[in-house]
């Protein structure tokens, strides 16, 4: 690891003034920076931790809306129960280590491909809260580890429409134990959304052609016949573009048989 | 099947340092004006180094030193040799590598040291290291051992006459093999692979040197399971000083698997470089430096083929097999290449065998000893083969086996590879495998299974072990006081050989278990020792303890006979007594062996002080011990997914006679554990650039404890002959059984689905592709 500067702020307005300066970086839960960092992967000269920022945290559930804090870590949303599928996934990342130091919204900064939290964001159409506005999920995913974030820009909140009915299954990478594809579903006010995560070499995307499907039919068997194709799929040691396509079509099922 | 009436298992005496985080490992050690080493690692596979650039590094905050293969060869430091080569065991010459602390020539594999940087802390002794340029001019890379033997392959030891092939071990009697092919009912051809793997131990390796100049004399603090053969080889070939000038001491060791059984550049780095800056130099490896640095084992790609009769009875097996050794033939890469081919016949016997084992240099890192050596390999294609044949016959799993099983009373037997078993019950442990596997309800999880819509499959497969190499030394001395010191040669890294040897030696003479010291380790409080690994220690340690009691009896009887005033032979000594036959006189081991302390007076004639010593000797020249067993597995498969599940698993092992059964158990789990990685998980996975992609835990898949089932496990005592102990060793067996296990329970779940053959380790993506392939072939 190389030497940095550490701020640690109490308030998220003296964290904003804090990654102002140069080549500053916000530090949250730390489950995939630290590592980084201690791969001597990344050099930045100041760290601005946002976990002592009691304004990030916590959960609230007001008129079927879902409120979470950025710096609200997974233990706590796994702990929460108040949206099922949600609880059910944060409690499943990682090991406990992860779930009580990692944040959903340090996760959905990093938009890692295979993290669990974009699908949940994106299968919700949750709305990301952050320092300067609000932005729909819909808008938020840009690309392998792109969002639509500006430089500085902090999550504050993510708001979850909870859901009619809702599941997430996820198919592990056996090694790290993230997704080698995770599908979450949802059946609500915003109809029926599917979001695949793991598979795809854009990240997290929305199976459409499986959410017209499900919206006659919310049953697995809705899905036979239906495929995503292998083009554009992640191809590794862990598996081929062939089988995560074939798995997105699999798990799609458990997810919407698990969603009951 | 036990026979040997047992204490309740009290915990072990080593406990209390490890469950409470009291254990002392060498990262723990600080000396007083400690530096800290970093490393330069090649990162071509095969290249000259054309320069090496350490201007900038120099200038770095922190850095004492730089030093590089220039400052090696101008401080005249030797070169290492493989620890002993196939020819010690009998096997013909061979081309053996010497190989460079730091390279400066030539780079023959990823993560050669190149370079090294002395600093006051470890993060300035990294980041100055990764200042120093290296140029290379890259060569062509072999990484597949196979490859490296067409003639065209690039070549990586340019004096070598026989291409990249360092030693091909021949063994059996091919024209035996070739009469019995020809007269062949069946025969079965097949080709397989062991990928290499990690042993990873859990303690990453880490190593500290210290030069006195006082004493112009080294101490060298390191992770080993075998701190006497350290010293040796860098005494004798680095720094090229007499024996008695380096001490290595080898502390708590979290786990060697083979990795720590040889040493490792860095352990001669640290001495070399504290000499130069005059102060301790620590060095701690980072999970991804040892990923890339460690010695890796297995690496076996074999072509078999077998023959039999209609009836099952194998007539012959041929196989030639191609090992990759790696960029050097280093540390004991000996023993895999022999066990591989000499435990083929496995319980069974064979017929003829015509075996050639191909020791190949490639641009992969150099393979050494994991957990079985050789042995799993082997294993692996006794029993494929015997599955192969079975479903090419209809047979029953067991059936086919107890038809070619060697019988107890043709014991002791040669196989046609030359090893003598001296015992073991091999068809009993089939039918004992099956009752305790519940066999029988086989079909009904079967059903239980296809509902769920997977599919199920089940194997019986049946294992040697060969135990007990080189030879070993043990001493019990008593203190003034009347406690007790074992000193032993053998290096426990987890086996719990503070427990079990103590306990020995307790029951022995009847001294207080808590009276009992237990020092290892330390190449300065012990004589000499081999160390532990290939199950040697239960055996060899043992019989040496047994002999060191034996001689410690002999000359307190001396002392007793005095105290007494009775004829030496009129003592029997039992119970912690001397007692004279047919009277009541008598007096206690303890109050003798105090005798033998006192400052002055007559019994000073005896001379002073109260130890005794043994010795024991092994595998090669004396015999060994063959541990054996039978495993059944079954497995679960999802056919959508090729997700696959270990869902029961029962081992039964003879291992001779039992000396701690919670402890044996204890090995066979971790053996299992580390089966079900070889089977399931674990490849280290290099492209053609000879560059390692699967270096680090994100991508390097361990098994983790929700994998493992619950162990059905069960001990059976089948007296071993070849030692005064009647012991066979256990430390080795799960991860010797597993692998294969567990690959024939899945080859017999898909094989109704039409996959007949699949390599390790079989992983959900591998078998979904077979099921795939398989349903459009039909």
């Amino acid at each position: 690891m190389y030497a940095f500067e550490l701020e640690r702020p109490t308030t998220l307005a003296d964290a904003i003034k804090a990654l102002g300066g140069e080549e500053a970086q916000p530090l949250s839960g730390g489950q995939t920076l630290i590592p980084t960092l201690k791969q001597r992967l990344a050099m930045p000269s100041t760290l601005v931790s946002l976990t002592g920022i009691d304004e990030l945290k916590g959960i609230k559930n007001e008129g079927g809306t879902l409120t979470i804090g950025g710096a609200t870590c997974h233990a706590d949303v796994a702990k929460d129960g108040s949206y099922p599928a949600l609880s059910d996934l944060a409690g499943h990342i990682g090991d406990p280590h992860v779930r009580n130091r990692g944040t959903i919204g340090g996760s959905l900064a990093n938009n890692d491909p295979s993290a669990c939290y974009p699908a949940a964001a994106l299968a919700s159409g949750a709305t990301i809260v952050t320092n300067n506005r609000e932005i729909a999920a819909d808008n938020y995913f840009t690309g392998l580890f792109e969002t639509a974030l500006d430089e500085g820009e902090i999550i504050t909140a993510v708001k979850f429409p909870i859901p009619e009915k809702a599941a997430y299954v996820k198919f592990e990478q056996p090694a790290s134990r993230f997704a080698l594809v995770g599908v979450f579903v949802t059946k609500g006010a915003n109809g029926v959304r599917v979001a695949v995560t793991g598979a795809s070499e854009g990240g997290v995307f929305r199976w459409t052609e499986a959410e017209e499907a499900l919206s006659s039919n919310f049953a697995p068997s809705a899905l036979e016949g239906l495929s995503v194709p292998a083009d554009g799929m992640i191809g590794d040691l862990h598996g081929t573009p062939e089988y995560r396509a074939h798995l997105v079509g699999v798990i799609t099922k458990r997810a919407v048989m698990k969603a009951g | 099947m036990k026979d040997t009436p047992e204490k309740p298992f009290k915990g072990r005496l080593e406990d209390r340092r490890f469950l409470t985080g009291k254990g002392r490992y060498v990262a723990d050690i600080t000396l007083a004006r400690q530096c800290y080493m970093g490393q330069v690692l090649s990162t071509h596979a095969h290249a000259r180094i054309l320069s090496v650039d350490t201007s900038e590094a120099e200038t770095m905050p922190g850095v004492i030193a730089v030093l590089t293969g220039a400052d090696c060869a101008a401080d005249g430091l030797g070169t290492v040799p493989p620890f002993f080569m196939p020819s010690l065991w009998g096997g013909p010459e061979g081309y053996a590598t010497q190989r460079k602390i730091l390279v400066d020539d030539r780079v023959r594999c990823v993560g050669e040291r190149i370079a090294i940087v002395i600093a006051e802390t470890a993060d300035d002794a990294r980041v100055a290291a990764e200042t120093i340029m290296v140029d290379y001019a890259p060569l062509p890379v072999v990484t597949d051992a196979r490859a490296a033997t067409e003639a065209d392959a690039p070549k990586l030891w340019d004096d070598n006459e026989n291409g990249n092939i360092s030693v091909s071990i021949p063994m059996g009697d091919k024209a035996a093999t070739e009469a019995a092919f020809a007269d062949a009912e069946v025969t079965i051809k097949r080709r397989l692979l062991s990928p290499r793997i990690a042993p990873f131990s859990l303690e990453p390796r880490v190593s500290v040197g210290n030069y006195d100049e006082a004493d112009d004399r080294y101490t060298l603090y390191t992770s080993s399971q075998d701190p006497h053969g350290v010293r040796s080889n860098i005494a004798r070939n680095v720094l090229k000083i007499a024996e008695s000038r380096l001490r290595v001491v080898s502390p708590d060791v979290g786990g060697g698997f083979g990795l720590k059984a040889h040493m490792h550049p860095e352990d001669a780095l640290v001495l070399w470089a504290s000499k130069h800056v005059g102060r301790p130099v620590k060095w701690l490896g980072t999970r991804s430096e040892c990923m890339l640095t460690d010695t890796q084992g297995r690496g076996q790609e074999i072509e078999v083929e077998i023959a039999a009769t209609k009836a099952g009875k194998l007539t012959a097996i041929r196989a030639e097999a191609w090992t990759n050794l790696g960029a050097y033939f280093w540390g004991t890469a000996t023993p895999p290449l022999f066990f591989a081919m000499q435990l083929i016949p496995n319980i069974y016997d064979v017929g003829a065998v015509d075996l050639t084992n191909h020791a190949v240099f490639t641009n992969l890192p150099p393979m050494s000893v994991y957990r079985g050596a050789g042995r799993p390999e082997a294993t692996y294609l006794a029993e494929r083969m015997m599955d192969e044949l079975a479903a090419e016959l209809g047979m029953d799993q067991a059936e086919i086996r107890k038809i070619n099983a060697i019988a107890p009373d043709a014991m002791p037997y040669t196989t046609a590879t030359g090893m003598t078993y001296d015992s073991g019950a091999f068809a009993d442990m089939i039918d004992a495998a099956a009752r305790v596997s519940d066999w029988s309800g086989y079909d009904a999880r079967a059903e239980e299974s296809r509902a769920k819509g997977r599919v199920r499959g089940r194997s019986l497969i049946s294992y040697v072990e060969v135990a007990g190499v080189m030879n070993e030394r043990m001493e019990i001395k008593f203190e003034p006081d009347g406690t007790v010191t074992i000193v032993a040669g053998t290096h426990s890294h987890g086996q719990g050989h503070a427990t079990v040897f103590s306990e020995m030696v307790a029951d022995w003479l009847s001294v207080p278990v808590e009276n009992i010291r237990y020092v290892q380790g330390d190449t300065d409080k012990v004589l000499i020792g081999r160390g532990t690994f290939a199950a040697r220690s239960s055996m060899l340690g043992g019989t040496a303890l047994l002999r060191a009691k034996d001689a410690l009896i002999e000359r307190a009887k001396l002392m007793a006979a005095i105290l007494l005033e009775a004829d030496k032979d009129s003592l029997d000594f039992a119970d912690g007594m001397f007692k004279v036959r047919d009277s009541n006189k008598a007096i206690a081991l303890t109050e003798v062996a105090k005798m033998y302390y006192i400052p002055a007076g007559p019994a000073n004639a005896l001379g002073l002080g109260l130890t005794g010593e043994g010795t024991s000797a092994g595998k090669p020249g004396a015999a060994p011990n063959y541990p054996n067993g039978t495993m059944v597995c079954e497995v679960e498969v999802d056919p959508r997914t090729g997700a696959l599940t270990v869902d029961r698993l029962a081992a039964l092992d003879d291992v001779g006679r039992i000396l701690n059964s919670t402890i044996c158990e204890g090995q066979i789990h971790g053996g299992i554990a580390q089966g079900m990685g070889q089977a399931l998980m674990e490849e280290m996975v290099f492209d053609e650039d000879g560059q390692l992609t699967s270096g680090s835990l994100m991508d390097y898949c361990l098994p983790r404890a929700e994998h493992m089932p619950d162990i059905a496990s069960e001990l059976s005592e089948v007296t071993c002959t070849t030692n005064p102990l009647g012991v066979k060793g256990i430390g080795e067996s799960g991860a010797i059984g597993a692998p294969v296990a567990i690959v024939n329970a899945v080859l017999d779940a898909v094989r109704p689905l039409g996959v007949a053959h699949i390599d390790m380790p079989v992983t959900q993506a591998k078998l979904w592709s077979a099921l795939r392939d398989a349903e459009a072939a039909q």
